[in-house]
């Protein structure tokens, strides 16, 4: 991130946004016990901030849907996302934000994963490694001025 | 007698955040915890319970990744992410800051004393490894900066007897170093895991290390007589692969029982035996008992106790501290 002036990625394809989920008579059934689905995991992290743009995750397509995995009873989430260019600096703050995201939104129990979607990144494993690396994740959250660029891509827009 | 992990003690230790690490004093009857919360706790027995003894708070500006005892027991050191190792030395019932050990670029992550008390080892996220000597009046200083990683160094350990160290870092190497001529060198790399290396533990005769990684494996490595003359020589005489669902945070190897534990981001307690009618070249290794649900999140550390052989304790992101009793078959 340096200087600020020049975009990366001047030009970025925007996706359209989904709708809202749709909710069914079970939904609302409280006798009923919902286990967390995928869509409800790609709901907490589609309105993510791009660090860049003011757009979100889901318009730059950086997460879908499809690439959200999540296993409630073995209490797994699984997240791939996908950088708009592959020698984006900015892969590990998102994905960092994508983790963070979900560490303060889901219960304990869960593990996370955030990978970047194979072949899409060029440095795709050591972000990979160091987004999985509890130990850092930590550091880097105790560096007040990075966790001031999370806290902004985590911030809702007003739209 | 049946095999297995018994559940003693339940210790909420680090309320509100991550418990790191947790260390027994040389005598057994304190337990040192460090965590998220940037304080050091003290606890020890009381009847049938423990209790925390004393709580070691303004020493540190970030977490306390980890803590050891002197040999002596009469010190204690913390390795912070605030880039600085504390010494507390104990006096009367509780302890106080006794220096400050500057130095590091960034993160310290791991602290340990050599077996004479003498010589103190650091390791940081900027690769290096420190070794500092202590002198009659309490002075530490640095005697040597090694840089045989290439990335963030994870953990130091000594040999129980000689002054030989090891350590393992993010570059899935393990380093082991010798003093020559007034300095320190790595005189051998091990090389075979293939993600970070994040724990150490020597066998109580200091001819074998075990190291546990990001790979999900468990290594055994062995000193053999060195062919070239001055590098040492170890090699991998076995890997513990299948057991470990997530990575391997921690290991040990318990120096009454010969017992090896291991701390897994599965939440597991797993306790390996070896079997020792097999080829000691080709060693094997079974698992003895495990504690699937140890605790309700990734365990960091386990530590078996000095003196009381099969107590062990460990630790976890959930805050806690949990005592447990591995039974052996007799």
């Amino acid at each position: 991130m340096s200087g600020g002036t020049r975009l990366e990625n001047a030009n970025p394809v925007i996706f359209q946004r989904s709708g809202e989920r749709l909710l069914t008579a079970a939904d609302e059934d409280e006798d009923v016990q919902d286990p967390i689905d995928d869509r409800e995991i790609f709901d907490l992290i589609r309105s993510i901030n791009d660090p860049e743009h003011p757009l979100s995750l889901e318009e730059l397509n950086v997460v879908e849907q499809i690439r959200v995995k999540v296993n409630d009873t073995e209490s797994t989430v699984g997240i791939e996302f996908t950088p708009t260019i592959p020698h984006c600096s900015m892969a590990t703050l998102i994905g960092l934000s994508i983790k963070v995201k979900l560490l303060r939104s889901l219960p304990d129990r869960f593990k996370i994963d955030v990978h970047i979607t194979p072949g899409t990144h060029a440095s795709e494993e050591a972000v990979n490694k160091q987004l999985a690396d509890k130990e850092r994740v930590a550091a880097a959250l105790e560096n007040s001025s990075l966790l001031e660029v999370v806290n902004q891509c985590l911030t809702a827009r007003s739209i | 007698m049946k095999e297995g992990l018994t559940l003693l003690h339940r210790l909420n230790g680090h309320p509100d955040s991550r418990c790191w690490f947790v260390s027994w004093s040389p005598t057994g009857t304190l337990l040192a915890s460090c965590g998220g919360d940037k304080a050091v706790r003290i606890w020890g027995r009381e009847g049938d319970s423990w209790v925390c003894k004393s709580v070691l708070e303004d020493g540190h500006q970030r977490t306390v990744r980890k803590v050891a005892w002197s040999p002596c027991g009469n010190y204690l050191a913390s390795a912070s992410f605030d880039a600085t190792t504390c010494i507390w030395k104990k006096k009367n019932d509780g302890f106080e800051s006794l220096t400050v050990l500057e130095g590091h670029e960034n993160e310290v992550k791991c602290v340990a004393w050599a077996p004479s008390g003498n010589l103190l080892a650091t390791c940081s996220r900027d690769k290096s490894v420190w070794v500092w000597e202590v002198d009659e009046e309490d002075d530490y200083e640095c005697v040597t900066v090694v840089n045989s990683h290439t990335q963030d160094v994870k953990h130091v350990v000594w040999h129980p007897t000689q002054e030989l160290l090891a350590s393992a870092s993010y570059d899935n190497n393990i380093c082991i170093y010798k003093e020559e001529d007034d300095d320190w060198e790595c005189r051998a790399t091990l090389q075979g895991h293939t993600s970070t290396v994040w724990s150490l533990a020597f066998d109580a005769a200091g001819q074998r290390l075990a190291s546990c990684s990001d790979d999900r494996t468990v290594k055994i490595w062995k000193e053999y007589p060195s062919e070239s003359g001055n590098d040492l020589s170890w090699k991998c005489v076995c890997t513990l692969s299948g057991y470990h669902g997530r990575t391997v945070y921690d290991i040990v190897w318990c120096r009454l029982t010969g017992a090896l534990a291991t701390a897994c981001g599965d939440d597991a307690v797993r306790v390996f035996k070896e079997d020792e009618t097999a080829n000691p070249d080709q060693p094997v290794f079974s698992l003895a008992a495990q504690a699937t649900k140890a605790h309700n999140q990734d365990v960091n550390c386990v530590a078996w106790n000095p003196k009381e052989a099969g107590l062990l304790a460990s630790c976890s992101d959930d805050g806690d501290i949990a005592i447990w009793r591995f039974q052996q078959e007799d």
